[in-house]
């Protein structure tokens, strides 16, 4: 079980090592369907959109889209069937957060997946969870039949005149996946190569049908808005920001492991109060959001980490990944690692980002073992940038950021490789 | 009420394939069965087959281990990692030992971040790895039958 760090406060959460996941009844106790139960008795589907709506849930899977916008577009959409995904193809490197849910609490996934479908009219449910997940993948699928055994999935959903079910869908290994219309086409059988957009999933998304597609921490939310309200949830977090946020802490920190916290924690809080502090040596920096996010340096330990405050530095929050790197690490050695993730993940389908890691990944290593020339830099800026305007998907317009927030806080650092030297001995010059 | 076709569902029956094979890969023989029960044509099931990492058209060993080298294992040390493997099973990576008992490859992130350096070993996952470890679950494993 990963462990989680103290929280502050628990939404997400709130039953995590608390109930046994596998066993229905834990979950009803804590009051575990009342939500779907409410849903279906009290509300019509327009009331749950607002309510939704109205909460300023946004999308915790990093792109931070307001969720109850989202499920409008769907339950607008003429065209049936309608869909609903769940995307748990967590493959954000340094992210755990939604396997610590969905191994800690699936049941909260499900309820949140019905709502969801009884909001914009579909039958239909599919959660993507990627093959590495085994575990998940297995309470998961115990989760659903014990659900459907107690009637909260299936036909007739609590005699409401309802009908949903769900089904799994395993990943094969890929990162792409995780973004939105390639993980649709993966549902389809195909390659997880990313589609052209427009159109929109809530328009045409699998099987070109109307699909809200929701992260696994944001579907974990649903429940308790709909039974404590908009007003409870937007108590929490910030004003452009409500909610909490489940962040994943990694590296040179005493306590590793996954955190709740209010949105707009700030990193030296995370890090001071919750993970322990520091192991051994003195903070260099901590990338956010993942391989696909921004490098922070000193100066950016408190700021707010939510969407708004760092999207106004443009930087993203992301996934909520937080891998924090002390004083020994090299910068040029990790900024190699993280273009040689997306070198071996881009899908190829389009050019940009297909020869763009490439040529990353070589001018990287080359900076990295010495060999590199001066004006590589620029070349490494101006190739990311290209890829960030004209790449089909998110994973070749990320780079930018890693290699442009690396240079902004260690260029000096990158040019003495150049030079022949790395400060920290990490590469062999 | 079905979602879908479960003929038509090709991912799920290339991992029941490369499952059920001893040495952890789809044969061409069971590539062009699941094209054909499923209306595909063998080019589009071989396309599917080959885009996804977890998925192998090559004979690999017994055990596959996939070690973690995304940004936390890398930080925490995934290199000695694969120092260690490497010479333990004298192998590169990408490579399987001549007896066809293990296979070592590099894999993007695990998820298992908490537990950096981690490795998986078919569908087992092993986390907070040191060279110590490695040489005991090398052992054990080679010594299963």
């Amino acid at each position: 079980m990963i462990k989680e760090l103290k929280s502050p406060l628990r939404i997400v959460l709130e039953n995590y090592g608390k109930i046994n996941p596998e066993i229905i009844e834990e979950y009803i106790a804590q009051g575990g369907y009342k939500a779907v139960d409410k849903v279906l008795r009290e509300m019509n589907p327009i009331e749950v959109v607002s309510k939704i709506k109205a909460s300023g849930l946004q999308g915790r899977g990093g792109a931070a889209f307001p969720t109850g916008l989202k499920w409008e577009f769907t339950a607008k959409a003429e065209d049936t069937p309608k869909y609903i995904i769940c995307n748990a193809d967590e493959g954000e490197p340094g992210t755990f957060k939604d396997r610590a849910i969905l191994e800690g609490d699936p049941h909260k996934i499900i309820e949140g997946m019905i709502i969801a479908g009884y909001a914009v009219g579909a039958h239909y449910g599919y959660i993507y969870i990627r093959g590495e997940y085994l575990l998940s993948i297995n309470r998961f699928q115990k989760a659903i039949e014990q659900a459907e055994e107690h009637g909260f999935l299936g036909e007739d959903i609590l005699g409401s005149g309802f009908n949903f079910q769900i089904e799994i869908h395993q990943g094969a290994g890929s990162y792409v996946c995780g973004e939105e219309t390639a993980l649709m086409d993966s549902i389809e059988g195909k390659r997880g190569n990313p589609r052209y957009k427009p159109p929109f999933p809530p328009s045409s998304g699998l099987w070109k049908k109307p699909t809200v597609i929701n992260n696994v921490e944001t579907l974990a939310n649903i429940a308790p808005i709909i039974l404590k309200g908009t007003d409870w949830f937007r108590s929490f977090g910030t004003k452009e920001c409500p909610g909490t946020k489940v962040y994943a802490i990694s590296g040179h920190v005493k306590e590793v492991g996954v955190i709740e916290a209010p949105m707009g924690i700030t990193l030296r809080e995370i890090i001071t109060e919750y993970a322990g502090g520091m192991r051994q040596d003195k903070f260099k920096m901590a990338q956010v959001g993942g391989t696909a996010g921004a490098i922070l340096g000193e100066d950016m330990l408190d700021v707010p980490l939510d969407y708004a405050s760092l999207g106004k530095k443009g930087l993203v929050l992301g996934s909520g990944a937080i891998l924090v790197m002390d004083e020994t690490t090299c910068c040029v050695d990790m900024l190699k690692c993280f273009l040689n993730f997306f070198r071996r993940e881009s899908c190829g389908k389009c050019i940009p980002c297909r020869i763009g890691t490439e040529k990353l990944l070589e001018l990287t290593t080359s900076i990295s073992q010495g060999e590199g020339k001066e004006d590589d830099i620029d070349l490494m800026l101006q190739t990311a940038k290209v890829m960030q305007k004209t790449s089909l998907c998110a994973l070749g317009q990320s780079p930018i950021l890693p290699i442009s927030t690396v240079l902004k806080y260690f260029k000096e650092e990158v040019v003495e490789h150049i030079k022949g030297r790395c400060p920290t001995g990490v590469c062999k010059i | 009420m079905k979602l879908r076709d479960k003929e038509k569902d090709i991912i799920a029956l290339l991992s029941k394939a490369q499952r059920e094979n001893k040495y952890n890969y789809i044969t061409e023989e069971k590539l062009k069965l699941i094209a054909e029960k499923a209306g595909l044509s063998y080019s589009e099931v071989y396309g599917v087959a080959t885009f996804y990492s977890l998925f192998s058209l090559k004979q690999r060993g017994e055990y596959v281990i996939r070690v973690c080298d995304s940004g936390p294992c890398h930080l925490m040390g995934s290199k000695s990692i694969f120092e260690v493997l490497g010479e333990e099973l004298n192998i590169k990576v990408g490579k399987t030992t001549p007896d066809g008992k293990f296979t070592l490859e590099e894999t993007s992130c695990l998820g298992i971040c908490d537990e950096a350096p981690a490795m998986m070993v078919n569908e087992e996952v092993y986390g907070n790895l040191t060279p110590q470890k490695i040489k005991e679950i090398l052992k054990r494993l080679g010594e299963r039958k």
